[in-house]
């Protein structure tokens, strides 16, 4: 039986108590390096919420039906960053074939997602720390991608407006972009009063 | 010796080159935590520099970005075991981090960068001042964190007793304030330098 409630708390707290980004730090270099336009950063969310749902279910039967068979549980990190690092490449094959609209828009992001330590971050939080099961990894892996993207059109949206801004020279580039992040996040401790 | 002390101020991986953030705003939350992460992203970096560097003509081109993130997962799985064993406290307060070095872009970026061009031993010396330099940028980011936000400086007391700690900066948020302000203070510095040369 699929319990409804506890998929729902997992959804929310994966994607605003404990959005992946503002507060538990992961995705930092995508969530600065691909957040000057709001475009862009729509892409950068998409692709990272296809490959992160993908590579939940990918390491999730590995870990259950491969490395807990033969007991090789002190392999996971490196199986299953090759196992992204697969899926990725996988993914920008399949795409370029079927969905060649798609690729171009999420085409340029592809490669970068392998070093996006959310991915790698989330399949560990919920195989190993919380110790999930399938559909309650999808639901994790999905809703805290989905954190991630409103996280970084947020500051995407922030960015554009600071492109106009008379900002004083030595706080041009990123001091300016951190504060604003900082502020984000401060704004992202309101939901705290969500958790359960 | 140049190699090795570029990495510690003039090529700082944190503060100058703006690598490995998540790592460095993540454990950041205490002076103690960062010196952990610090000295371990440091260890892997110096062997997998160590390794890569050694098998720098066997590895083909095409296959090398895959092949450094084995050499350096391997390792990082080496050191998670030995965290895990000799300093359990340090594990559980760094959690997931510590399997996340393997995408600490720091190390990647040596690999690609030095360590698959240049002799074992240069790479090793690179490897130890870029990890010493991210040690370093850890242990600031921590100490401003640490003594604003609790009042302390790796445990011990050192703001006067009627001190109301800001706690604000261990939360998220103050990692990316302190970060910010670090980074604006730099770039007064730097700014203020060239004018005297000019």
């Amino acid at each position: 039986m699929i319990d409804i409630k506890s998929l729902l708390v997992i959804a929310i707290s994966a994607m605003l108590t404990e959005n992946f980004v503002l507060s538990r730090f992961m995705g930092i270099c995508p969530f600065l390096g691909v957040s000057k336009k709001t475009s862009t950063a729509v892409g950068m969310g998409m692709a990272v919420t296809f490959v992160m749902t993908l590579a939940g279910i990918a390491t999730w039967l590995i870990q259950h039906y491969i490395l807990v068979q033969f007991h090789l549980e002190y392999m996971k990190t490196i199986v299953f960053i090759f196992v992204i690092a697969a899926l990725v490449q996988f993914v920008e094959m399949a795409l370029q074939r079927f969905s060649p609209a798609l690729y171009t828009a999420l085409g340029i992001y592809l490669p970068l997602i392998t070093t996006n330590c959310a991915v790698l971050g989330a399949v560990l939080l919920a195989i190993d720390t919380y110790n999930y099961n399938l559909i309650e990894t999808i639901v994790f892996n999905m809703f805290a991608a989905i954190g991630f993207t409103i996280a970084i059109i947020l500051l995407s949206g922030v960015r554009e407006r600071l492109e106009e801004a008379k900002i004083p020279s030595f706080m041009q580039g990123l001091p300016i972009v951190m504060i604003s992040a900082a502020l984000i996040s401060i704004a992202f401790l309101g939901f705290q009063g969500l958790s359960f | 010796m140049n190699i090795f002390t570029k990495g510690l101020i003039k090529e700082n991986p944190v503060l100058v080159l703006t690598l490995g953030m998540c790592a460095s705003l993540a454990t950041t939350t205490s002076v103690i935590n960062g010196i952990g992460m610090g000295l371990s992203t440091t260890v892997v970096l110096i062997c997998s520099n160590a390794v890569i560097a050694a098998l720098r003509k066997i590895i083909p081109s095409k296959v090398r970005i895959a092949s450094y993130i084995v050499v350096i997962a391997a390792f990082v799985t080496i050191v998670e075991m030995l965290i895990n064993a000799f300093l359990p406290s340090l594990a559980s307060s760094l959690g997931v981090f510590i399997p996340l070095i393997v995408v600490n872009c720091i190390i990647l970026a040596r690999a690609e960068a030095f360590a698959s061009k240049n002799s074992i031993f240069a790479s090793v010396l690179d490897g130890a001042g870029m990890g010493i330099g991210f040690t370093l940028a850890l242990v600031l980011i921590a100490s401003v964190r640490e003594i604003i936000g609790v009042g302390t400086w790796c445990g011990f007391k050192i703001m006067s007793s009627g001190y109301q700690p800001a706690t604000a900066f261990i939360l998220p948020a103050g990692a990316f304030l302190t970060f910010g302000i670090i980074l604006a203070v730099k770039n007064l510095i730097e700014s203020g330098k060239e004018k005297k040369n000019d």
